[in-house]
């Protein structure tokens, strides 16, 4: 399917916890072999809108969602097996979690729960993803460490080889560098550029610079509410659709 | 020029310094406390029962209307029922947690559970035993039994299990699990592959811990199938495993209380030498689950 079109499509979704609403009716599409970030004040509906892509949606208690969210036409609250489903999304959290287990394992659970034993495919998709993930060369001579033990960083970079490690469609980054140093945070955004040829990725930004530098397209969240979303280098000129996204995109509010 | 004076304490200082020490030295005391009665007990026992105290008192059976002899059939029995007990208790309270604790939304049913849980964690144990007798011996059928001691004794531990294994399990990060899921895993998968590896030490200490409570508690076992004596072969395999799983048998607790005040001319020795058996059993039990603990958490984990 060519790049650019559209991939994943949010229709009127709504979500609230307990009655207290999270997002209210958003609408949007994120284009497929793109970088789309999100960038939004605290408590504005980002960390939401990601786990209706992957649905994990339905492990927080007492989450209501209407609206659909669809994934190629696909609707994905419809679907029969949600493991398969969230076997084509990777996503990475804003804390690095690194899994009780070796390095190894942490990289090899994903493969493992979708039951592959051979361990030269194992082999070969621990290495491939530690190297996307820019950690091979840290860790190559301690695979049997726990991942527990590596630095905040290394431990942030681990979580992204995991979540590569399904060969995912998509790839969700939340916040994906506030444990990490810059000059990290620069190796991950090149690689970022880098897998956008062959994924689409969502990612909710650390800083609005953050998005400018690596985003083709941009949503502004607020409140729950898109405020705007368009091309990045819309959203951050003279003249962005709303006042809002002026200020906010400057730092005169947020 | 004088040298300038600045870490002078003032009266605000010296006041929380008091206190502080204060705090310090009655924490202490109450600390250390526990530590005298404990030796006190154990070193009193010893020194009562050490004429008693021989191999033979483990390995051969009561003789002589109990005044002789040893103790194999009621240790074998105390031994029996814990086990049985626990059998049956601790895969019904290691589920019965996983599913409070993994599966169940916060609702009516599980409230109702955790209120039932803590509810029969307060029953007292003489109440257990009542129970026991009519639903056991009696409605089930089982009569007076190790089968229907051990059924008693496993609704009197049920809950402590229930408890620690929910305890153990909420203790695992939330963050594993959604790491877990994030990557396809179903919630089975992800509690046999996260979440059980990382509570297994506070489940299993939650599980041995109600060994010595099943070992040393009487009431229970005292209508359900607990009695004074049980004659024993001298020879052939009934005299090492004397009990089958519809018999009545002895056990060390009523044992004791049985030789101590309803038997006449038993040693002093003979009755100091049960208890520090019933107290060795229940202690090397807690050994061992200090033991597993350690080893699970010197896995240091996160």
């Amino acid at each position: 399917m060519p790049a650019g079109d559209t991939h994943v499509v949010f229709d009127h979704v709504s979500v609230d916890y307990g009655g207290k609403p999270a997002l209210v009716d958003v609408s949007v599409a994120i284009p497929r072999h793109r970088i789309f970030a999100i960038i939004g004040p605290a408590r504005s509906g980002k960390t939401t809108l990601l786990k209706c892509i992957n649905r994990t949606i339905e492990f927080v208690p007492r989450a209501r969602v209407r609206g659909t969210v669809t994934i190629d036409g696909e609707d994905v609250f419809a679907a029969r097996d949600a493991g398969a489903l969230r076997r084509r999304i990777g996503m990475v959290f804003p804390l690095p979690v690194g899994l009780p287990l070796s390095v190894y394992d942490n990289v090899a659970y994903a493969p493992r729960i979708a039951g592959v034993r051979n361990r030269a495919e194992l082999d070969d998709v621990v290495e491939r993803c530690l190297r996307q993930a820019v950690l091979w060369d840290e860790v190559k001579d301690r695979l049997d460490l726990l991942g527990t033990r590596l630095s905040g960083g290394q431990q942030q970079r681990l979580t992204i080889a995991r979540a590569l490690s399904h060969q995912p469609e998509i790839l969700c980054l939340n916040r994906f560098s506030i444990a990490i140093d810059p000059l990290t945070t620069m190796k991950i955004e090149d690689v970022l550029l880098d897998l956008k040829s062959r994924l689409t990725i969502v990612v909710v930004a650390s800083q609005v610079q953050q998005a400018r530098r690596l985003a083709d397209r941009v949503m502004f969240l607020n409140a729950g509410r898109v405020v705007e979303a368009g091309d990045t280098e819309a959203m951050f000129s003279e003249h962005p659709q709303s006042p809002l996204t002026y200020e906010y995109v400057r730092g005169h509010f947020g | 020029m004088t040298a300038r004076v600045s870490f002078v304490a003032g009266a605000v200082e010296r006041r929380k310094q008091a206190i502080d020490r204060l705090a310090r030295a009655f924490g202490f005391a109450a600390a250390t406390l526990l530590i005298a009665p404990l030796v006190a007990v154990i070193g009193y026992l010893l020194v009562q029962a050490w004429p008693a105290l021989t191999w033979s008192l483990v390995v051969e059976n009561p003789a002589r209307f109990m005044t002789a002899g040893g103790l194999w059939a009621p240790l074998v029995g105390t031994i029996d029922v814990v086990v049985f007990s626990l059998a049956i208790a601790a895969p019904v309270g290691v589920l019965a947690g996983i599913y409070l604790n993994e599966y169940a939304r916060d609702g009516w049913l599980k409230r109702l559970v955790q209120l039932a849980v803590m509810n029969l964690a307060g029953i007292p144990s003489i109440v257990h035993g009542l129970f026991g007798v009519g639903a056991f011996v009696l409605a089930a059928g089982f009569g007076r039994s190790v089968l229907a001691a051990s059924c008693t004794l496993a609704i009197m531990t049920l809950p402590v299990i229930i408890t620690s294994t929910t305890e153990a399990l909420a203790s695992v990060p939330m963050a594993f699990r959604e790491a877990c899921w994030n990557v396809g895993a179903s919630r089975w998968q992800t509690v046999r592959t996260m979440v059980l590896p990382n509570a297994m030490g506070g489940i299993l200490t939650g599980i041995i811990l109600q060994v010595s409570r099943a070992a040393g508690e009487t009431a229970p076992i005292l209508f359900t199938g607990a009695v004074f004596y049980v004659a024993i072969p001298d020879r052939g395999l009934a005299a090492f495993f004397p009990y089958g799983i519809r018999d009545p048998f002895m056990a060390l607790s009523y044992h004791l209380f049985v030789i101590s005040s309803q038997v006449t001319g038993v040693s002093d020795s003979l009755q100091y030498a049960t208890a520090v058996l019933l107290v060795l059993l229940v202690l090397s039990v807690n050994a061992v689950s200090i033991a597993v603990r350690y080893r699970l958490r010197s896995r240091a984990r996160w």
